[in-house]
């Protein structure tokens, strides 16, 4: 029992393996891990499928520092920037090597995660019918509706099993328990599909806290395998009711990425030439405290109360 | 430029965007300039409009700080429902959502949309970012309502690749998939398309002010066929411009 607690590079060290298909990234626009992709990178990870309905510039950066061989997702860019100049480079000029992709709609991944959290055989969709998503991934099939009592295409997604995701949280306690607020985007699907689950927790808070409030938990504790203890691990990326986006960061990022001299020099500077998440925090300093948010807007607490 | 200075193509773009949500109506909003229409339709003439949005939000008045991303503090606080997307989505499935907004770096004269590959998929020229909920959205919402950039390179023939069906290759193509609506709108920085006729094609139904219908088929890429009665945009009216001043603080569609 215990043992969960792991620092960042321990825990993407025996978690994340060559080869592994990574989630990072479940929430849509913020709860970025960009402290496990920096980590990842640090520690030279190579092949990995990095999956992702949207991941902010996370996964352009995997691409670009050449961990990534595969992309199962519906979108890779930089949200408030635009276009994706590794991802760019990585498709049309195989720099730094070649990738596949396997091309989702949100829905899509969101459905295929769900068939493996659910333990079922496929998901059956209405969307992508007509998409030209069903010609570049071969891995869709469309079959009849055996329900409807008409002609009713029906398309059939796989479903997508990663071996890890990766989850900022607000809070959690050292064995896994965790609350998580705001928009979930795909979180608990991501988390219950995949075979390890590491938490990246703002704040550190004993087990009472959690239990305290077991309406606010995603996914169960004992369902986690790691958990560290990361403020600001979503940086740039906010999160709700602890961080503001960075939104000059990723501005700043998606210029420098437009060359690849400059991507490899960003790639120094943030990542590479700073040790870890601990200095990473305090290379950005005040900058980082900017961005912390200060105001109260708490929830109104809710009685569990048994008798 | 265009029309008078007292107001800018974007703030004309979010009325016109705005004046096509109904009241009551529930709105996929997605980011930029549709939020700030669903916010100018909400304080003028549908203030019963509900916004959904894919990261996993429904608001039943837009954020009053700016936003760069769905996910953004402001758009958290104050939220009607804060879930997972596969529930605001599985509403779209279900046939619960009236209308959607959506962008693309291509269009063609059917409504199909592409943000995913210039050139052959397999070895694409440019590689764009992708689909995003675009695709569901664009099959599964009661309407289909899309923003785009007036030009030629833009607004094409044929797309490469159909990432967001819209009404495919015409006619009854998409109805034949058991798809939903389809384009109703196609609003730009120069005019409104709309699809008319038993092939669903886009036509002219709506210059802006300071446009003209030569103008806008030269920047067309296609043979722009026009609708039978088309009107100029009306520009925004004093209640709209008002809406917008509240909408838009610091100015940025300004």
């Amino acid at each position: 029992m215990g043992g969960k607690l792991l620092s960042l590079g321990e825990a993407m060290g025996r978690h994340v393996n060559d080869g592994d298909a990574v989630v990072l990234g479940a929430c849509l626009e913020p709860d970025v891990p960009f402290a496990a992709t920096y980590e990842i990178i640090r520690q030279g990870r190579k092949n990995l499928n990095a999956i992702a309905p949207i991941s902010d510039a996370s996964t352009d950066m995997l691409i670009g520092a050449g961990c990534v061989t595969q992309v199962t997702g519906a979108w890779v860019g930089n949200v408030s920037g635009g276009l994706g100049h590794n991802y760019r480079r990585a498709v049309e000029k195989q720099i730094p090597h070649p990738i596949a992709i396997h091309d989702h709609s949100n829905f899509s991944i969101a459905m295929a995660l769900t068939a493996a959290a659910h333990g079922m055989p496929y998901a059956p969709l209405r969307t992508l019918l007509g998409s030209d998503i069903l010609r570049s991934n071969p891995r869709f099939k469309v079959t009849e509706n055996p329900f409807s009592e008409t002609a009713e295409p029906v398309v059939l997604v796989p479903p997508l099993k990663p071996d890890v995701a990766v989850i900022p949280v607000q809070r959690a306690d050292k064995d896994g328990n965790c609350h998580h607020w705001g928009n979930a985007g795909l979180i608990q699907e991501a988390a219950l599909a995949s075979d390890r689950i590491v938490l990246l927790a703002d704040e550190l808070v004993a087990a009472e806290v959690i239990t305290s409030d077991p309406s606010r938990v995603p996914f169960p504790g004992y369902r986690v395998t790691a958990v560290c203890h990361e403020p600001a691990a979503a940086h740039p990326s906010p999160m709700t009711g602890r961080w503001r986006r960075d939104t000059p960061f990723l501005d700043q990022y998606h210029r420098a990425s437009r060359r690849r001299d400059d991507f490899l020099a960003w790639l120094d500077e943030w990542v590479l030439g700073v040790a870890d998440h601990h200095a990473y925090r305090e290379k950005l300093g005040g900058r980082l405290e900017e961005l912390r948010i200060k105001d109260d807007a708490p929830s109104a607490p809710a009685n569990y109360a048994a008798k | 430029m265009p029309g008078s200075g007292s107001y800018s193509t974007q703030e004309l773009m979010i009325t016109a965007a705005a004046r096509e949500i109904r009241d009551g109506e529930v709105v996929f909003v997605g980011m930029r300039l549709p939020i700030a229409a669903f916010g100018v339709a909400r304080l003028t003439h549908a203030p019963g409009a509900v916004g959904l949005f894919e990261c996993g939000l429904v608001r039943h008045a837009p954020a009053t700080d700016m936003l760069y991303t769905m996910g953004d503090p402001p758009n958290q606080l104050g939220a009607a429902w804060a879930t997972g997307l596969v529930q605001v989505m599985g509403q779209l499935q279900a046939g619960r959502v009236d209308a959607g907004f959506i962008g693309g770096a291509e269009i063609d004269k059917f409504g199909n949309i592409n943000t995913s590959y210039i050139g052959d998929f397999s070895n694409p020229r440019i590689k764009l970012p992708g689909s995003g909920g675009a695709p569901d959205i664009a099959a599964m919402a009661g309407r289909l309502l899309a923003i785009m950039n007036h030009e030629k390179r833009r607004l094409v023939e044929r797309v490469d690749y159909v990432t967001s069906p819209g009404y495919l290759g015409g006619g009854g193509a998409r109805a034949e998939l058991g798809l939903a609506g389809g384009p109703a709108a196609v609003i730009t920085d120069r005019a409104i398309l709309r699809p008319h006729g038993p092939l669903n094609e886009l036509h002219l139904a709506s210059v802006h002010p300071g446009h003209t219908e030569e103008e806008v088929k030269e920047n067309t890429g296609w043979d722009l066929k026009s609708a039978p009665r088309v009107v100029e945009t009306p520009p925004p009216s004093k209640e709209e411009m008002d809406a917008l001043f509240k909408v838009d603080k610091e100015g940025f569609w300004r």
